[in-house]
């Protein structure tokens, strides 16, 4: 089986700041992965180099074996159009109406007549939980959840074997962020998706991933379960899962269960 | 997972052929994912709808290898949208189709409105009226928060109007002293052909002064002004609307009128009148310059013979009017500023509609002007 991501020797350095050293990072398809990292550690910028939406100071990052750095314009479009990406704030165009939002990437492809756009779209709002009245409306009459569950549509509306979150759940009330961890948990389940993940929600880390990247000291310092993670000495480990918060979110979700040899 | 170890995929495809009970079916083949439909579903979609028709058609899908979403769709909607009763799917595959019975339901279609030209008018008119109101409401609070001003002059705002007068006046110097010399310079240029041929020379003086001092100076500063601050402004307070900022200026207290819409309107009218003298020197410069090569009218006499030829009194008009165009530049830009509504596309018409209408205004308010004071200044005893 082939890497779907596959990051090697990464090197970024913004004047004489390191932000990354040599860092190493495989994700296989079907993963849940999430980045974890104090704030400053890189992980917006890691996601976005993988993106390629910057470029890194030296090293390889190849997505579905292609290496993003020197491959031609085509082949880049080909990659894009086989993930999906949810930004942080949603990112949804605010001139055009949750229904073109939707559609503008099946549109883009040309490939589609009206009615099954329009359908497509209208699958897509069932299967995020958004009801159809609001397909006429302007992201700007929107709520934050809303606007997170209509720009994931958006997100998976080609259909991706990769998809990015973006602090899936930040800024949405608990009772929101569970049923969206529920979707997600869903849609990879049907879909068989590959998830990379920036988040600080230890609920959202604990109940979706299976692996972790723990980025500190300009490197992954782990990259594996989150037995594997909780399990090695480190100040940001020990403050990040073992404090009294991270506790509560191990209990709470049952990882136990997950500690004890599932993996 | 389970598609990476299996064999190659293929191509989708559409087949006739016979089921085992001797009954024609349609058998789909190949991967049906976007991958593969991006480039043909056009012509699978039609080559489905031909075949399709026959309702007891026997359907068998299970040699299709990879599915998602888009090629269930593409399916279901040759099959007219309901499920056919005869048909063979491979479980894995059944999720796909699962909920589309609900996409079924199409959405309402607007409804016909004869009367929508009508509505589109009335609309038009409201706003305007809105627009103007909203002016006068700017204007008033501006009046209120001036008088506060004045009796607590020590809490006024005036390190943003120090701020803003240098945004607004001195970085304007160098654009309106470039376009106010190439005006001199034209009108010098084409007055003296048809001077020449009166042999009215001198009275370039006359002409260039009373133009420029009392109209071009003042109207092209302004719009000038209108198009590089005007704008600068509504851009500058729709994004602090888009952002929040006004709003957290609000529950601190800090009432905004005072902080950000006083200083720039104070400024701009302080700097308004200032600018226009400035470009109307430039202009005359170039003007003079102009009409010594082209007449032989030294600059020197041409500077000697303005003050017989413009009286004075045009120069207080054009810092009036200077004062003036300031104000409504920096009204008209804050209001449509505040306007803003939170998304991109409403800066972008806000702003736009901010400066066509000052630089309107401004022309609107030249021609009051005009006619007010059309026995000021002109008469030559």
């Amino acid at each position: 089986m082939n890497p779907v991501i596959e990051v090697q020797g990464l090197w970024t350095q913004f004047g004489d700041h390191v932000v990354h050293k040599d860092l190493n990072l495989t994700v296989m398809p079907g993963e849940v992965v999430s980045l974890v990292g104090g704030s400053g550690s890189g992980k917006t910028t890691l996601m976005r180099q993988i993106l390629g939406l910057e470029q890194p100071t030296r090293g390889t990052v190849r997505v579905f074996g292609i290496p993003l750095q020197g491959s031609s314009a085509q082949l880049l479009h080909k990659i894009r159009k086989r993930w999906g990406v949810l930004f942080q704030e949603g990112a949804l165009y605010s001139a055009l109406s949750v229904f073109d939002n939707i559609a503008l990437p099946l549109r883009e492809l040309r490939a589609f007549d009206d009615e099954f756009i329009r359908d497509m779209v209208m699958l897509k709002l069932d299967m995020v939980d958004i009801e159809r009245r609001h397909a006429a409306k302007m992201p700007a009459d929107l709520s934050g959840g809303m606007i997170k569950r209509i720009a994931l549509a958006r997100a998976l509306v080609l259909e991706p074997e990769l998809v990015f979150l973006d602090e899936p759940t930040a800024g949405l009330d608990p009772d929101r962020s569970e049923s969206f961890v529920r979707l997600i948990q869903s849609l990879h389940a049907t879909l068989n998706l590959t998830v990379v993940m920036v988040t600080h929600d230890l609920d959202t880390l604990v109940s979706l991933s299976d692996k972790i990247a723990v980025l500190a000291e300009q490197r992954l310092i782990v990259y594996g379960t989150l037995r594997e993670a909780i399990s090695v000495r480190h100040p940001f480990i020990l403050n990040f899962f073992l404090g009294e918060r991270g506790l509560r979110a191990l209990s709470a979700v049952g990882a136990s269960a997950k500690l004890d040899g599932r993996h | 997972m389970q598609q990476a170890s299996a064999p190659t995929v293929l191509d989708p495809e559409v087949r006739q052929v016979r089921a085992a009970d001797g009954a024609e079916a349609l058998a789909l083949t190949g991967a049906w994912d976007i991958r593969a439909l991006e480039s043909r579903a056009r012509s699978l979609n039609s080559q489905l709808r031909q075949l399709a028709p026959d309702p007891g058609r026997h359907w068998d899908l299970s040699g299709i290898q990879r599915l998602d979403h888009i090629g269930a769709l593409l399916i279901w909607q040759a099959w007219g949208k309901h499920r056919p009763a005869r048909l063979a799917l491979a479980h894995a595959h059944e999720v796909f189709f699962s909920n589309l019975d609900s996409a079924a339901a199409a959405a309402p279609a607007a409804p016909f409105d004869p009367l929508r030209p009508v509505r589109a008018l009335g609309a038009a008119v409201l706003l305007t009226a809105e627009h103007l109101r909203g002016i006068v409401q700017l204007f008033g609070q501006i009046l209120i928060d001036s008088f506060a001003l004045i009796r607590h002059p020590l809490r006024g705002p005036w390190r943003e109007i120090s701020a803003s007068l240098f945004r607004v006046g001195a970085q304007a110097l160098g654009i309106t002293a470039l376009v106010g010399f190439l005006i001199g310079v034209v009108l010098s240029y084409l007055s003296a052909e048809q001077l020449k041929a009166f042999g009215a020379n001198i009275f370039i003086i006359n002409l260039l002064g009373m133009g420029i001092i009392r109209e071009l100076g003042p109207v092209i500063a302004a719009v000038l002004v209108a198009g590089r601050s005007g704008s600068a402004i509504t851009a500058q307070l729709g994004v602090m609307r888009v952002t929040e900022e006004l709003d957290a200026l609000s529950v601190m207290g800090i009432p905004h009128t005072v902080r950000l819409i006083l200083p720039k309107i104070v400024a701009l009218a302080i700097a308004m009148p200032l600018l226009i003298l400035w470009t109307s020197g430039v202009a005359l410069i170039g003007g003079a310059l102009s009409a010594n090569m082209q007449l032989g009218i030294s600059v020197h006499s041409f500077f000697i013979g303005l003050p017989a030829a413009v009286p004075t009194v045009n120069l207080w008009l054009a810092m009036g009017k200077g004062v003036v165009f300031g104000a409504l530049i920096a009204l008209i830009a804050c209001h449509f500023g505040l306007r803003v509504q939170p998304n991109t596309e409403s800066l972008g018409i806000g702003t736009t509609n901010s400066v066509v209408t000052s630089i309107t205004a401004v022309i609107i308010a030249d021609a009051v002007f005009a006619v007010i004071f059309s026995h000021v200044g002109i008469s030559l005893s």
